[in-house]
């Protein structure tokens, strides 16, 4: 069974405007569980309608590797931790690389005719931006990949002359693109891949881990762009109106990041933290210890309650006890907020996930600009293994390698505990005072471990 | 080094300078710690207790004296019998009030002994763990409240009962420090109805968060009485004039007056007048918390409570923190033992007086036969004076003219942007083939849908936004479905590569985005 060129097309029709639907259905919780229903049955209608469309054969082949992929996807899904889906996202994007660079080479190894030579130079134009884009994102997402899972170390790789590379690596890709068009060809295409794949490891590499949410919806946004250009390549409008609502929804999320941490884009990217322009202040006063008594017995007299989570939270896998805890003091008749940073943890919302697994109610988590007038009123803050998001250096100290960037107020409460693995400072490296104010008390211990007696006391 | 505590000598001082738990947290500096015989047991600390806490006891206080390199006391030494006993190259820990005791400060000069006053530790954030004057004032103000309660005929709280309504007592205090505040906590939760005066109108605020009411003097003053150091200065007459006129207004109505003001090296200021006393109800009580330095009332006596003529009693006591040793121990030893802790920066028992430190300079009264006071001012002054100053208010017309400028250079950005984008869109126009340009068409418009769409996402949905996301752009399995079969083997091969990881994508990333949503839900 085949169906005509014309009705393929009013199919795709209908599976860009089920993606447009599914995107615009995430304004909020509710509306958003329906927004996932308009982009599955879109996708069913575009690849079904590709499908039984013209040109395509080998069906055997296609149910098999259909039916295989589809199996592998889901029992990926499935299995995965909440606390491990940045790494899933940045794997994720990875096949949709892979998949543009195979779809370009392709391309490549089949004979095209063309009508005109501007037609020629197009097609092959696509043919190297497709590739590049995909080879990027390729080795770009499986850098991001490790660094998330731990697997590669979080620091910044910082090589000699390291934009010079970068440079080199584009000019070099452009001169091949070049020497391809006129004849030279398919190995053109293949040391411009190689390039491309060194260049999206060495940017990533050069990132450092606290940067990782930028990176990780940049690469989102590669993984757009690169499915767009494949549409360009094959004259498929689909992926042309897909890949530009992928690409340009990751670009906006990487720069919310990027306002989030005050920085520039170009200087995420580019990696590495910009050197500090002074002496930094020196920190004065005490880190002083409390045991878990006697942040119980400061929660019990408090009303107000303000949890600040933060990726130290997600390694410990501590937000089922947080859950409880809140449950409990909410039991007793306390307002238990969330604060959250817009990059608190390593992906954007990383946090909100972790906490509706949990079985958090959504209507106490809050974000910094909902919550953070809130904290003088406040009696008690417990901050989950976060740091630099709640560092008062980035408004104290102009110095600070993070001076400028929004973070949360917590100091302003009444009182403060940080609950922390040690003493050493965070991913970033950077001291913060707020453990060394009057009313800060450091809570040490892994954070599951420490929670889980706290819960021990309160009943 | 080791560290000793004699027993008081100065008489009814039941307190103690160090106790078990600060004698384990010195010993943790590596430190040894000396206690005379008895020296705590005003206290409620037994020499028993001392020596559990690998305290040694030593019989008498000359032998103490003799072996201890650093000696801590609550008073300063009393008569010569003790002055005798410090050596030279001691170190001695205690109140002592240099700018009173001057005589006195040149004796220890030349005895040559290196003097720490507690009294003299700045107040600045990162003294007050050694902040003993503010610990011991917290305890005045508490103990305050107690003996006025002592020695008052009625309830605290307003209570209807069935044998009949009793009005709350009403309790002003007169000056806010530590002392005034934490004797407005604890008649607040007594549940009385509390009043409470301070000349630095700021502090308002943390009358009003102890749960009284702050008596405001309806007066412009420029000056505000707020000094470096926390403390307030004399005010001028008429602040005065106006502030004993308010007091006379209250003076009928209040039940407990607890007076706690002090000014830095002068005698406290009279506030509470005979007349006042006069218009207060036979049995009110008034505390004069400022007593030993002569008292803010006008008939307070040192040490004693007396009964006015209309029944009114007068606690005039100096010793309010001694009254409650056990507690006052406890805050002045952690006040002490801190401070040693900042003597010791190695926590290796080795002392070393850094003079360039400001809260230790500050403190040291006399040290190597130099009297070394008054100190400089603070390098980090007070927490009050370090404030930034607030931007100046902007009116309406330059916030308005703010925004108009702002609104204009964002439309000439735009406006930019527009022509420069259309000349490149005039570029591509002119080489690109038809079939192109109706694919570009399509894919400008798409972003700019993008756009639109994605700013209205919810910030806490931004990560199953990436994972829905990723999971559409999966639909590049359809350029691979298109080629499959299309050419040589190599080719099929490819395809069905990019088919099979588009899928797990696909399937993935949708599952994934299913379960997150599912988890989210309302309280």
């Amino acid at each position: 069974m085949t169906i005509s060129p014309e009705l393929q097309t009013a199919a795709y029709i209908a599976a860009a405007v089920l993606f447009i639907l599914s995107l615009g259905g995430l304004k909020d919780q509710e509306s958003a569980k329906r927004g996932v229903w308009y982009g599955i049955v879109g996708m069913a209608i575009a690849v079904f309608a590709t499908i039984i469309g013209p040109g395509v054969q080998m069906s055997a082949i296609l149910a098999v590797t259909l039916a295989v992929g589809a199996v592998i996807g889901a029992i990926v899904a499935l299995r995965v931790e909440m606390t491990g889906m940045p790494q899933l996202v940045a794997a994720l994007h990875s096949f949709v690389g892979l998949a543009a660079v195979l779809i370009g080479i392709n391309s490549d190894l089949t004979v095209h005719e063309f009508a005109t030579n501007a037609e020629k130079i197009i097609h092959e134009t696509e043919v190297f931006l497709g590739v590049f884009i995909g080879a990027v994102t390729f080795t770009g997402s499986i850098v991001a990949f490790g660094k998330l899972a731990g697997k590669i170390g979080g620091k910044a790789l910082i090589l000699p002359l390291r934009h010079l590379w970068n440079i080199i690596i584009v000019v070099g890709s452009l001169v091949l693109m070049v020497m391809y068009m006129q004849g030279a060809g398919s190995w053109t295409l293949y040391a411009m891949t190689v390039l491309a794949l060194i260049l999206g490891w060495h940017l990533v590499m050069a990132i450092g881990g606290a940067d990782m949410p930028v990176v990780v919806s940049m690469l989102n946004s590669y993984s757009g762009w690169a499915a767009a250009a494949t549409g360009f390549l094959l004259g498929n409008d689909l992926l042309i109106v897909t890949g530009a609502l992928v690409g340009s929804s990751g670009a906006i999320l990487s720069y919310i990041m990027c306002k989030a941490m005050n920085r520039g884009f170009l200087s995420v990217i580019l990696g590495g933290f910009g050197g500090a322009k002074g002496p930094q202040m020196d920190i004065e006063g005490e880190m002083i210890s409390i045991d878990a008594e006697g942040v119980a017995a400061a929660l019990e007299d408090a009303d107000s309650i303000i949890i600040v989570p933060g990726y130290g939270m997600a390694v410990a896998q501590a937000q089922q006890s947080v859950s409880e805890l809140t449950r409990r003091l909410r039991a007793k008749g306390k307002n238990v907020r969330f604060g959250i940073h817009p990059v608190a943890g390593r992906l954007p919302g990383h946090m909100n996930v972790l906490l509706a697994e949990a079985k958090v109610p959504y209507d106490i988590v809050l974000e910094m600009d909902e919550i953070n007038d809130d904290f003088p009123d406040t009696d008690v803050v417990i901050v989950i293994g976060s740091n630099d998001i709640v560092n008062p250096a980035a408004q104290e100290d102009p110095n600070s390698p993070i001076a400028g960037m929004p973070v949360l107020e917590v100091w302003k409460a009444k009182q403060v505990f940080v609950m922390k693995r040690g003493q050493g400072t965070g991913y970033s490296g950077i001291e913060n005072p707020l453990f060394f104010k009057e009313n800060t008390r450091m809570f040490y211990g892994d954070a599951k471990a420490s929670l889980d007696t706290l819960l021990t006391m309160i009943k | 080094m080791i560290i000793g505590a004699p027993k008081e000598t100065f008489p009814g001082e039941n307190r103690v300078a160090m106790t078990p738990n600060s004698a384990r947290a010195l010993q943790k500096l590596g430190h040894e710690c000396i206690i005379q015989s008895g020296a705590g047991a005003a206290a409620r600390f037994s020499d028993e207790e001392y020596k559990a806490a690998g305290v040694k006891v030593v019989k008498t206080a000359a032998a103490l004296w003799k072996e201890a390199d650093i000696v801590v006391k609550v008073r300063p030494p009393k008569d010569a019998t003790e002055e005798k006993r410090i050596r030279k190259g001691q170190t001695v820990i205690s109140f002592f009030f240099p700018a009173q005791n001057e005589e006195q400060l040149a004796r220890m000069k030349d005895i040559g002994a290196t003097y720490i006053a507690m009294d003299m530790v700045p107040r600045i954030s990162r003294a007050q763990k050694m902040d003993a004057l503010s610990s011991m004032a917290n305890i005045a103000g508490y103990r305050a409240v107690i003996e006025a309660g002592n020695n008052f005929g009625r309830f605290f709280t307003g209570q209807v009962t069935a044998a009949g309504k009793v009005p709350p007592a009403k309790v002003l205090v007169v000056g806010a420090g530590v002392a005034g505040l934490a004797a407005i906590g604890a008649a607040t939760s007594l549940g009385a109805q509390v009043y409470a005066f301070d000349v630095r109108p700021e502090v308002a605020e943390q009358i009003e968060s102890m749960g009284a009411e702050f008596v405001y003097l309806e007066f412009e003053d420029d000056q505000d009485g707020a000094e470096t150091g926390g403390y307030a200065k004399p005010s001028s007459p008429e602040f005065l004039a106006k502030q004993l006129e308010k007091f006379r207004e209250l003076a009928p109505d209040m039940d407990i007056v607890i007076t706690t003001a002090l000014i830095p090296g002068r005698p406290a200021p009279k506030l509470w007048t005979k007349d006042m006393v006069e218009m207060m109800k036979p049995g009110s009580v008034v505390v004069d918390l400022a007593a030993e330095r002569g008292g803010n009332c006008d008939l307070t006596v040192p040490d004693k409570k007396i009964e006015s003529d209309n029944g009114v009693t007068i606690i005039g006591y100096t010793d309010f923190p001694s009254r409650m040793a056990t507690q006052a121990s406890e805050l002045y030893s952690t006040n002490i033992r801190h401070m040693i802790a900042d003597l010791t920066p190695e926590k290796d028992g080795v002392i070393v007086h850094n003079m360039d430190d400001d809260v230790i300079r500050s403190a040291t009264i006399c040290r190597e036969g130099e009297i070394t006071f008054p100190p400089p001012p603070l390098k980090v002054q007070a927490i009050a004076s370090k404030k930034p100053q607030a931007a100046p208010e902007k009116t309406p017309e330059e916030i308005a003219a703010e925004e108009a400028a702002a609104a204009r250079k964002a439309g000439r950005q735009q406006i930019g942007l527009l022509v420069v984008g259309g000349l490149l869109m005039l570029l591509i126009g002119k080489y690109a083939p038809p079939a192109f340009m109706q694919h570009f068409i399509v894919f400008v418009l798409a972003v700019f849908v993008g756009f639109q769409v994605i700013w209205g996402v919810a910030h806490s949905l931004h990560t199953p936004l990436m994972a829905v996301t990723n999971a559409i752009s999966g639909i590049i399995i359809v350029g691979a479905l298109l080629q499959i079969g299309t050419g040589s083997g190599i080719v099929t091969v490819l395809a069905a590569i990019s088919v099979l990881v588009a899928t797990i994508n696909i399937v993935g990333g949708f599952m994934v985005t299913r379960r997150m949503l599912q988890m989210f839900q309302k309280s």
